[in-house]
């Protein structure tokens, strides 16, 4: 098209990221969180079973490297907290390969922060704080939200996302017309809980408000640890707003030999569903043995926080330049 | 036929889904952070009309559905089967009841259409999206009215009724919106 040479969002808009930028620099600022810079590419990537990465080619005759493209600047940040760089912050562009939609450009911007000696519901403290700062003059948003996930998925389901009854999930399935996730989803137990969970929890959660769902059932630990007093949950936070889900963070994982089992176990599942082969990243192991401080960490997508200030349908509102256009 | 995989899948394309040829409707990508990806589509049963909603795993396909749109001639209606043909190749189909649907009440004899084929039968009928049509009956119209408010029912020669002002008298040719079954102007003839 014609146009196509222009931003796809509006002037206004390239100002208030401005301003966002703005804001959470000052907000850690008067905290003394250090604003921090890690590489964009990177010898290795992270295992996670549900992301595809870009990868490129680094050309330095006669060798040549594959490098991957982050897609979030998590286990660079944690080398510099083993390193004893205290509490630290960065904006950076994370990137995801075939993601698409109103809520997904490949390449996107992350606010991601880490602060050592924090424990989960102390990072819930500050997310409520930031979000306090950032929604200021924007919007004004009823009470932020806390609930547990296994409170909150009973609540709009009926179901413990704790206990896998296939049975009881498959006839949930039917009675709210979504047959199809038993084929889908089969006797995967996180399966299901994604299914459910993004289909009839997470458009109900942070109506005009902030809400942040912690406690995550273990089968979906990723990177956190898991709760001192019960086995079955994680120390892993999600912030939601209008049903859009903002950000993710966790109660850090700092043991090393747990880390090292947990990327094996994920490499092993891209394995099984034919995603692309990963390279571990040694260096995070290497420095979860030197020793990761006790902290816990949090990302936000900064595109769908600005969509919600501008009051946008689409991610294309609030970049300039999105993947067709780029 | 080619499969579509979920990325895909934009408004318009003609899949096939339970059997059925379908037309996506809408597609939202929905992925948790950390979780499986997922495609929520909306999706038009084309043989049925109803809309559904159905969740694919990201990555899914489905097989396309032989479904094209031909512009043809209404010829004429044997009581069983309507019959359509197409100008250029003079190649002829014939439509039953269910095929014509709601199109049977705006479709003269000799009028363009447009219809759905699969698999080289009928599916549907459209109507064009403006017909012009005699009025069969209705009530006299009132001396001195313009054309305010009110309005009155008028039977047309294709049997659909549609609201007309009242000045409009039985006999004349008006012209009517398909898409929302409105009365829009008198035809001079």
């Amino acid at each position: 098209m014609l146009n196509e040479w222009q931003p796809a969002c509006s002037i206004e808009n390239l100002r208030l990221r401005a301003q966002v930028f703005e804001d959470i620099r000052q907000f850690f600022s008067a905290r003394a969180v250090l604003e921090v810079e890690t590489p964009l590419l990177s010898h290795s990537s992270g295992t996670d079973p549900q992301l595809d990465f870009f990868t490129t080619d680094y050309c330095s005759p006669p060798l040549q490297h594959t490098l991957f493209l982050q897609t979030s600047p998590e286990f660079a940040m944690k080398r510099l907290l083993a390193a004893g760089s205290g509490s630290i912050y960065q904006i950076c562009k994370a990137f995801r390969n075939g993601e698409s939609g109103r809520f997904h450009n490949p390449e996107f911007t992350l606010l991601e922060w880490y602060r050592v000696g924090f424990t989960l519901p102390q990072l819930m403290d500050e997310i409520a704080e930031l979000m306090g700062v950032l929604f200021s003059g924007h919007r004004t948003l009823n009470p932020t939200q806390r609930f547990g996930y296994q409170e909150i998925f009973h609540r709009y389901t009926g179901l413990n996302p704790l206990e896998f009854s296939y049975h009881d999930y498959c006839a949930y399935a039917r009675d709210n017309h979504m047959p199809e996730a038993v084929s889908i989803c089969g006797y995967d137990h996180a399966l299901w809980l994604d299914f459910i969970f993004s289909h009839n929890v997470q458009p109900q959660l942070g109506e005009n408000a902030v809400c942040m769902v912690y406690g995550y059932p273990a089968c979906q630990s990723s990177l956190a640890r898991i709760n001192e007093y019960n086995s079955q949950v994680t120390d892993r936070v999600e912030v939601f707003v209008n049903g859009i889900e903002l950000g993710n963070g966790y109660y850090e994982l700092t043991d090393a030999k747990e880390q090292g089992r947990r990327f094996d176990e994920e490499m092993s599942i891209r394995k099984q569903t034919n995603r692309p082969v990963t390279v571990k990243d040694k260096h995070l192991i290497a420095a979860l043995e030197a020793g990761l401080p006790e902290c816990s960490g949090m990302a936000m997508g900064l595109d769908r926080l600005l969509m919600l200030l501008a009051n946008s349908a689409s991610i294309n509102d609030v970049l300039n330049f999105p993947i067709h256009r780029a | 036929m080619a499969s579509y995989s979920t990325n895909e899948f934009k408004a318009g394309l003609k899949v096939m889904l339970d059997n059925d040829p379908c037309a996506i409707i809408e597609n939202e990508f929905v992925k948790p952070g950390k979780g499986q990806a997922f495609n929520r589509v909306k999706i038009r049963n084309l043989k049925t009309g109803r809309v559904i909603e159905r969740t694919f795993k990201s990555g899914d396909s489905l097989e396309g559905a032989d479904v094209v749109d031909v512009a043809m001639q209404y010829l004429y209606n044997d009581g069983e089967f309507r019959h359509f043909m197409v100008p250029d190749t003079f190649e002829q189909y014939q439509c039953d009841e269910k095929a014509v649907g709601e199109a049977s009440k705006w479709l003269k004899d000799q009028d363009s259409c447009t219809v759905t084929l699969w698999n080289d039968a009928p599916l549907s009928v459209s109507p064009a999206n403006f017909v012009e049509l005699a009025i069969v009956e209705t009530d006299p119209g009132v001396r001195g009215d313009t054309s305010g408010g009110g309005g009155k029912p008028a039977t047309l020669e294709t049997g659909a009724v549609v609201r007309v002002p009242l000045f409009v008298q039985q006999g004349e040719v008006i012209k009517v919106d398909t898409r929302t079954g409105e009365y829009i102007s008198r035809v001079k003839e």
